[in-house]
């Protein structure tokens, strides 16, 4: 096994060429555990911590840029504001210390259905990419499009992700997780809400209960054709219970959940429809308030 | 063999010189908590030899196979490899066992449990032995494992998990042990007759792991006389040694044995785990072997609390009286037998609680099966139960429209009550009264709808809630548990006190074999020592074989066992310092102690000080302390004199459960306990905080998940003990009335609370849901989506 | 592979480092710092944690490679340097918050990293900040005594220097 330790971007792209089945190891939060207890003996071991640009993000006011590496830990301290979605999401990520080590960019690397980034990115609207490159060149990769299967991604073997482009939240956002303790837990499923009043939009994001990732796309258009026809955008009036109700059952729909030890797939059903009319009840009335306050 | 013995961690107990004042009833601190804080104690899995090899275990992936053939020259070709050993490089017996020998040490041509060793690789890195380790080839043959009850029960279609022909033991079919119990009139329709209300349910408790921190390890070191020296984390190092010498075909003295730093045990340690493997490796090498568990290995390595299945019937009068209960418990026991016969004599003795009931039918069993062993977890047996008898209170008190509490507290045995074996309660058992003050502490504040903090409701940080959906409730339960070894065992400990001048100051040591596993044993052997010998200065020297067995940590024995012994010990130098000053000086006063570091009479003052009177000699005396005798119960009816000691516990649950999804925070857990006499208060509510939050684990999140035979998360990922936002405030109430059969009139006090918490919890979940839940842990599942309508 | 590093103030070195190993190997079994623990080496029980560069981390899931010129600072970095306990340590002692003390060492760390970013945190605090220190003996309660008996000392010490 290599140990290999890039100094900067272009050298860790020229490693990763050189070794297409190096194994990128950043925060170390996936990628060790595999290593202590054998379930993974890569050829190599690339590490990203000497690439210092990773660790830091940009804000443009209508795009944040996060690098890959930047710890939960900071987007909770640090981006609440403009991503409040992915902020409680990085919230529930396993510990304290694993907050201070992690990040995005692990997590779309391991492309675990677990994962408590995805929901909230694929909440966070149309227009979140993964910024993907290799000597060849960088690919801006939609997040509908990352994942591919159990624990896949789209990568190609000489593509290391160098960060998430993600648009500054224009609405309330939301996160949820279901575990069976209080703390530091694997999602037994999740769900991420957002409201993209800005063109009309609602996002949604499902975790742990499908193959990959993925959104509620009927939920999705179904809430973003009541909120146009009523035109509750303008008026923040009431949704009313059916609707929310709709909506829970929607979300159900969309997931195809499995039974393992984490929890059964009936279960994972109930839990997302609870936690989608939650969310979308606290984003709503947090909206409400918003509109009713500004007029 | 060199002589270079830079053994790190050795002196772990020698460094200790505690010069705190308190004797007994005081809370000094720990003698090691020091060294623990500095990060200097040394933990089993700390120690280190020059030229130390690591050892490691292939283990089996299925949980019944024939093996065919083991082939292991390939993991013998990889660079860095000593050794690798199969059943075939045993010495000695190729089993071993904790109450019936039916394990072999490595796999004999037969696999029964998924995970079990079948061959040891020694090599000079953990990875280079991982590497030989899975360049072992084995050939098997896989066979469906016998892993439900039904499955048990029917070994002419399913097969045996031992042959019949190899049972050491009363074993019979493939159950490993059963105990019987019939007392009053037994339950007949006559019985049924006589109650107003009946009430029965069917109960099934999960199997729980011990989960202590400090992973299983040990160091190895081959001696220079052919011998072994062992140190290592364990719960009982003689019945280690006792297990281990016949297998390495050493005679016992020459299987030496010292404790290293424990870092929890709770049970999981009284088994061997990897003590005998270390050694054949150390002795085949003839170098130094360390062996430490990963986390995995760690599930598989050792026991867990026994999964259970009960059938309960209870009936009372109208007025609320217990007439009869009538109960089946089911213990898997898993592939070996470990500690199955003390569970099942505990479920069976201790099954019906703390209760007057004039007609009990008991009948309870350990299966043999392909599932992981089980064995010994704190309060086994009686936590089961408990789960089942706490129930089924609930059930009859609802029935009967009475307060549950007040429904116990009128069953509630006390001193002078028979158990249903027929021993008579000849200590205080004050069941009601505990019930009573839990019921009487405040109540913790309503949930504050108006200053939410995600963090205190259930689920917090994961953001499921912002008040919607949660339904507080409050529950109780009463627990019983036998303290010390039962059934007619001679229970015993043995303590060497030692008393010398050192550096002009009375000093007293004390060494025993006791493990010290973080329960504060060695905290309180110095507070005895200081009361009975008037010392400041004790020392507690390192616990080895050098000296007689002290029993097990375990069965809440310790204090009352091995404090017994250090107080013998030291009355015994206590009176031969005095008698040494009679001779010395001629006193005829009759009123003679030791006080401040001088002989004082109570009438005439100070005489002399121990420093004048002990000179250049020490005085040291040696004591073996038994516990009363008791009786094995008879296998039909389970009569007998079975228990040396009760104890039990109390406890108020009160939850909040978010009632749509499931989740369940425990908001405050209350227990009251009587220990007899607190020797350290500090350590006493210690232990029932930390047997509370065990009990709350059961209740709400731990269980191994076995399907086919299969462990399914053998990890900290997936098997889940309560983290601090998991666990409450855990207020604690203790009564202290003596016992006077035992030492200071104390009473065992670790494993009450964790026997009576989890009903508590199950109950208060219970009282916000309406639910009946059968079964813990409870899961978010049966909460919500698995519940009947 | 050869690593070197700063632990506990002291330039360290290790050779023959095998590329998968982790820190938490490093310091135990290769320089001599036994103190962080091993418990589970998959990040869910916080034993080992350590301070790298400042910022409390699990040392088994950190690889060796990766803390090459870079600062350590472990449990047996905590006391005064006369030898003396330092204030947090003496607080776990005096409260009974060591029963066998395998999860001490990370939870001594995760604390001092607590009262050094939140003098007086609230009880809620200080659950969230030891949600990822799995304790197995004693129920918390006398961990968060510990943690408030320093929280106050620390504030009156630092009252009595201003």
């Amino acid at each position: 096994m290599e140990f290999l330790r890039p100094a900067t971007w272009d050298e860790a792209l020229a490693a990763k060429a050189e070794y297409p089945t190096a194994l990128p190891i950043a925060g170390g939060t996936d990628v060790m555990v595999e290593l202590n207890f054998d379930v993974h003996r890569p050829s190599a071991i690339l590490d990203l911590n000497r690439v210092t640009e990773l660790t830091e993000w940009t804000n443009d006011g209508d795009v944040v840029r996060l690098g890959a590496s930047v710890p939960y830990a900071r987007i909770i301290a640090e981006l609440s504001g403009p991503l409040p979605g992915l902020a409680l999401a990085a919230h529930t990520v396993g510990s304290p210390q694993i907050r201070n080590r992690g990040g995005v960019g692990g997590n779309l690397g391991a492309a675990s259905p677990a994962g408590d980034s995805h929901p909230a990115l694929l909440a966070a609207g149309r227009d979140v990419y993964v910024e993907a490159a290799s000597v060849r060149g960088t690919r801006m990769i939609p997040i509908d499009d990352f994942y591919v299967g159990v624990k896949r991604n789209c990568l190609e073997a000489d593509e290391l992700i160098r960060a998430v482009h993600i648009p500054v939240a224009d609405g309330p956002q939301q996160f949820s997780k279901i575990g069976t303790r209080n703390a530091m837990v694997i999602a037994v499923c999740a769900f991420g809400f957002a409201l993209h009043p800005k063109d009309g939009t609602v996002g949604t994001g499902i975790g742990s209960a499908a193959p990959t990732p993925r959104r509620a796309v009927e939920a999705e258009e179904y809430l973003q054709g009541v909120l146009a026809e009523r035109g509750l955008w303008e008026s923040g009036g009431l949704l009313g219970t059916e609707v929310i109700q709709r909506f829970g059952e929607l979300v159900k729909a969309a997931a195809s959940p499995i039974d393992d030890v984490r929890g059964t797939a009936d279960y994972r059903r109930h839990a997302l429809a609870v936690m989608a009319r939650r969310t979308l009840t606290w984003c709503w009335n947090d909206y409400s308030k918003q509109i009713r306050s500004a007029a | 063999m060199t002589t270079t013995r830079t053994i790190q961690g050795q002196k772990n107990l020698q460094k200790i010189n505690q010069a705190a004042k308190d004797g007994i009833g005081g809370s000094p601190l720990r003698p090691d908590g020091n060294l623990k804080v500095k990060g200097e104690f040394a933990y089993s899995s700390d120690l280190w030899h020059e030229d130390m090899l690591w050892g490691m275990a292939l283990r089996s992936p299925h949980p019944r196979a024939n093996i065919l053939s083991v082939d292991i020259s390939e993991a013998l070709k990889v660079p860095g490899v000593y050794a690798v050993l199969t059943h075939e490089d045993i010495p000695g017996s190729k089993y071993y066992g904790l109450e019936i020998q039916d394990q072999p040490a490595l796999a004999i041509d037969k696999i029964r449990y998924h995970g079990e060793a079948i061959a040891l690789v020694a090599a000079d890195h953990p990875e280079t032995a991982r590497r030989a380790v899975k360049k072992i080839k084995v050939e098997y043959e896989v066979l469906t494992p016998i892993v439900t009850e039904e499955q048990c029960l029917d070994p002419e279609t399913h097969g045996y998990v031992h042959e019949p022909h190899e049972y050491k033991s009363h074993a019979y079919g493939n159950i490993c042990h059963e105990q019987k119990l019939v007392s009053g009139l037994g339950v007949t329709d006559e019985v049924r007759a006589m109650a107003d209300v009946i009430v029965s349910g069917d109960y099934e408790v999960g199997m729980q792991d011990q989960a202590f921190l400090g992973p299983e390890s040990g160091l190895a070191v081959p001696a220079e006389d052919g011998g072994i020296d062992l140190y290592i984390a364990t719960q009982w190092l003689h019945v280690d040694r006792e297990q281990m010498a016949p297998v390495l075909d050493l005679p016992e003295e020459k299987v030496r044995l010292t404790l290293a730093g424990v870092g929890g045990a709770f049970g999981g340690r009284e088994d061997i785990s990897m003590q005998i493997h270390a050694c054949l490796l150390a002795l085949h090498t003839n170098k130094p072997v360390k062996i430490v568990y990963s986390r995995d290995e760690s599930f598989y390595g050792h026991v867990h609390r026994h999964p259970a299945r009960m059938h309960y019937e209870h009936g009372a009068t109208r007025d609320g009286k217990l007439v009869f209960a009538d109960c089946r418990i089911v213990l898997d026991g898993g592939a070996y037998a470990s500690a199955s016969p003390a569970v099942v004599g505990n479920a069976a003795s201790l099954g019906h609680g703390p209760y007057v009931i004039p007609n009990v039918k008991m009948h309870a069993i350990a299966l043999y099966s392909n599932n992981p062993s089980c064995g010994a977890m704190r309060g086994f047996g009686a936590v089961q139960a408990a789960f089942g008898y706490e129930s089924q209170m609930d059930k009859l008190a609802a029935e009967l429209g009475m307060d549950p509490v007040e429904f116990r507290q009128l069953n509630a045995m006390s001193e002078g009550d028979f158990m249903p074996t027929g021993q008579q309660i000849d200590s205080p058992a004050p069941v009601a009264e505990l019930l009573q003050r839990a019921k009487d502490m405040p109540l913790p504040p309503p949930l504050d709808t108006e200053h939410l903090d995600v963090r205190a409701l259930p689920g917090a940080l994961s953001n499921t809630s912002h008040g919607e959906g949660i339904v507080r409730g409050v529950g109780y339960s009463v627990g019983i548990k036998n303290v010390g070894f039962s059934e007619g065992f001679d229970d015993y400990s043995t303590a060497r006190v030692r008393l010398e001048v050192i550096g002009g100051e009375p000093v007293a040591m004390v060494h025993t074999a006791m493990a010290e596993v973080g329960q504060g044993g060695v905290t309180v052997h110095a507070q005895i020592a200081r009361t009975e010998l008037g010392v400041e200065q004790v020392t507690i020297h390192p616990a080895n074989t050098e000296v007689g067995s002290a029993g097990s940590t375990s069965a809440s024995r310790q204090t009352y066992m091995t404090g017994g012994a250090v107080k013998l010990a030291a009355e015994a130098v206590r009176r031969e310092l005095i008698e040494k000053g009679r001779r010395r000086y001629g006193w005829t006063h009759n009123d003679l102690s030791l006080v401040g570091g001088k002989v004082v009479s109570a009438s005439a003052g100070p005489l002399v000080s121990m420093v004048d009177l002990l000179g250049d000699e020490a005085v040291e005396q040696t004591r073996e302390h038994h516990h009363r005798p008791t009786q094995a119960f008879d296998k039909e009816t389970g009569q007998g004199f079975g228990h040396v000691q009760y104890t039990f516990c109390a406890n108020r649950a009160v939850v909040d459960v978010d009632v749509e999804l499931g989740l369940v925070k425990v908001v405050e857990l209350t227990a009251v306990q009587d220990v007899g006499k607190a020797l350290n208060p500090l350590s006493v509510v210690g232990q029932i905080q930390g047997g509370c939050t065990q009990a709350l684990g059961l209740a709400v999140m731990e269980e191994i998940i076995v399907r086919d035979g299969k462990v399914r998360n053998a990890s900290f990922t997936d098997y889940l003990i309560p983290t601090i936002l998991d666990t409450p405030p855990i207020p604690v109430d203790v009564l202290e009335l003596p016992d006077p059969h035992a030492p200071y009139g104390l009473r065992g006090v670790g494993e009450a609370p964790t026997v009576s918490a989890t009903p508590s919890i199950v109950a208060a979940i219970r009282n916000a849901t309406g639910l009946a839940l059968n079964r813990i842990p409870v899961r978010p599942e049966h909460l919500t989506t698995e519940q009947p309508g | 592979m050869r690593v070197t590093f700063t632990a506990n103030g002291k330039p360290v070195e290790a050779d023959d480092v095998w590329e998968g190993e982790s820190l938490l190997y490093v310091l135990r079994e290769r320089v001599g710092l036994p103190g962080s623990k091993n418990a589970c080496e998959q990040g869910e029980c916080g034993s080992c944690t350590v301070y790298l560069d400042g910022v409390p981390v699990c040392s088994c899931l950190v690889a060796a490679g990766q803390v090459q010129d870079r600062e350590v600072r472990t449990v047996e970095g905590l006391a005064e340097e006369n030898g003396e306990l330092g204030l947090v340590q003496q607080a776990f002692v005096d409260a009974g918050a060591v029963q066998c003390g395998f999860c001490t060492p990370g939870l001594l760390v995760q604390t001092d990293a607590l009262l050094d970013r939140d003098p007086q945190p609230s009880d809620n605090d200080i659950r969230e900040a030891l949600s990822g220190n799995l304790c197995r003996c004693t129920g918390y309660e006398k961990i968060m005594d510990a943690v408030r008996l320093a929280s106050a000392r620390k504030c009156a010490g630092e009252g009595a220097a201003e």
